[in-house]
């Protein structure tokens, strides 16, 4: 059987990357994405039991305890976890793929050492980029987690000068890096350059505030592919370089996705800049004596003539977990022959598709729910648009105030429907920090209080009538 | 030199076809998409497992030991979370 791992075991990657790219493609659709998953779990298990093959292993026991020590873990994680903590979970789970890439690098980097060898330039330099961006993105994630999970404050932490730390701590450890290329006969830059990557990880995503979430979770995806494709440069290993390489496009093009969905570029983001904040009316300005607020029965009333309703949630919708509440008024109100369909902006979640998950959760259709393009040109001949627990996806300010942070942001076009309807706490501004001239708006009524409660009232009053 | 090239060759083709595969993954699926990301970045599994078994010092055991518990987390984790939201997805019809 050894004579023939030499050649077993690159075929195997090769059928995994096969398997990876197969799986993928069957996630194009809902009704063949369980498929695509599983072709990708079977790709993994082929190369995993393959590597398993390979000569240099000489003893099972680390190998067998790491595996079931993390089998254990990772089910249990992905077992108990609540939907609406699937940001932290990815936040964790990409950190822990850009260790794992660090370790293995530094692994290769002290093996070649004991042997003696020098590492070819290739080598060190994949040694190199993998030490930095794998650093980066396990302490990165670990501070994402950490604010997703309400252990670290979620506003913009600001210190003096931290874009000059940052790029101080950028050439430190580019500079060692350079170093160890120049000099491989010098130890312990490897751990230098990690512990220094580390740092500017850790400085990188502290400053972020919580409506960048999306993008910075996307960013470190990517990150966790890039530094997977480096370690596979170490390793000259075509598994590794493909399969990260595959996570590497994923995560661009989803930080793209989200960039363009808060009009921001990532340069805006990574260094914690918005938008210009003056001229900015006050929030009284706005609302005195313009806001309606209104009351659950009525608003039963009011869904009861239209013949087509939008349905906006916001992450408050999910906080206050109204998702079931929401699915059975939708049921409620198709039932009497209302077109119900829901609106989902790109960053209503707190990363990207979260929303949708959030409501698949609670039965609802998928194909109810359509995207911000899609739905935007429907608003006009929507009777109502009830928009729960959101704010700032729905602020018109975007499209006319070019002085405020959100300035030229897409957003769901509620305030063209006949009627606006509000669920939400109070009139207190969302992430941008500034008030929604929607909720003073003529055609536009607020219901004050907690989502879920105001949706059940809202769904007992339509079944009394 | 040609080492280099050839794993250059295979990472740049390679990040093409994610940018075709994965521009046709709809927007209701871009949380399982990257809880699939996840998994797949846990391929490093191949090598923390090889740097785990060689035994070349107590060291490099005890890093690889991390590295293979991380990464099966992550593989483990990814794909068996992926599959979890994705059944929501399907019950439905």
């Amino acid at each position: 059987m050894s004579g023939l791992a030499p050649v077993l075991i690159p075929l195997s990657y090769l059928t995994a990357s096969a398997l990876f790219i197969l799986g993928w493609r069957d996630l194009a659709h809902p009704r063949t994405a369980v498929r695509g998953n599983t072709l990708g779990t079977a790709g993994m298990a082929v190369a995993v039991a393959a590597t398993l093959l390979d000569r240099r292993i000489l003893g099972y026991e680390m190998i067998a305890a790491g595996l079931v020590a993390g089998s254990v873990a990772g089910a249990l994680l992905a077992q108990t976890i609540r939907m609406t903590a699937m940001p932290q979970m990815v936040a964790l789970l990409n950190g822990f793929g850009g260790g794992a890439s660090v370790l293995v690098a530094w692994t290769a980097d002290i093996e070649a050492r004991l042997a003696g060898w020098t590492p070819s330039g290739t080598v060190l330099v994949a040694s190199v980029a993998s030490g930095f961006i794998g650093s980066v993105t396990f302490w990165g994630s670990l501070v994402a987690f950490g604010k997703l999970q309400g252990l670290i404050s979620e506003r913009q932490i600001r210190f003096r000068g931290h874009q000059v730390w940052n790029a101080a701590l950028a050439a430190v450890a580019l500079g060692l890096g350079a170093w160890s290329v120049a000099e491989p006969a010098i130890g312990l830059l490897f751990p230098a350059i990690v512990a220094v990557s580390g740092v500017l990880g850790v400085f990188l995503v502290l400053p972020i505030g919580g409506a960048d979430m999306p993008v910075v979770i996307a960013l470190l995806n990517s990150y966790s592919g890039l530094a997977a494709a480096a370690t596979g440069f170490v390793l000259d290993n075509n598994g590794l370089i493909i399969a990260g390489s595959l996570v590497g496009a994923s995560g661009v093009i989803l930080t793209r996705i989200m960039c363009r969905a808060m009009n921001r570029s990532l340069a805006s983001v990574a260094f914690g800049v918005l938008g210009p904040a003056e001229g900015q009316r006050a929030a009284a300005d706005v609302y005195e004596g313009r806001v309606k607020a209104t009351s659950a029965e009525e608003v039963a009333m009011l869904l009861e003539g239209p013949r087509r309703v939008v349905i906006v949630p916001g992450y408050g919708m999910a906080v206050s977990q109204a998702q079931h509440a929401v699915r059975d008024l939708a049921n409620l109100l198709a039932q009497r022959g209302t077109e119900v369909e829901f609106g989902i902006h790109p960053v209503a979640g707190r990363m990207p598709g979260h929303m949708n998950v959030l409501l698949a959760e609670a039965n609802i259709p998928y194909e109810k729910l359509k995207e911000m393009d899609e739905v935007n040109p429907t608003f006009a001949q929507t009777g109502v648009a009830l928009v729960i627990g959101a704010n700032d996806v729905v602020n018109p300010m975007a499209r006319t105030g070019a002085h405020c942070p959100i300035a030229g942001r897409p957003i769901l076009d509620v305030d063209r429907a006949r009627t606006v309807v509000v669920i939400k706490r109070s009139l207190a501004p969302g992430f941008a920090g500034i008030p929604n001239p929607l909720f003073a708006a003529d055609n536009a009524l607020m219901v004050f209080g907690d989502g879920r409660q105001a949706v059940l009232e809202i769904v007992a009053a339509l079944k009394e009538e | 030199m040609a080492d280099f090239l050839q794993s250059l060759t295979v990472f740049v083709l390679a990040l093409f076809v994610g940018i075709e595969v994965i521009t046709k993954v709809p927007t209701t699926l871009h949380t399982p998409l990257m809880s699939g990301a996840n998994a797949i970045s846990g391929i490093t599994l191949i090598g923390a497992v090889i740097a785990a078994g060689a035994q070349h010092s107590a060291l490099t055991q005890a890093l690889g030991l991390v590295a293979v518990i991380f990464a099966t987390i992550n593989v483990v984790g990814g794909f068996l979370v992926t599959h979890r939201m994705l059944e929501m997805f399907r019950k439905d019809r």
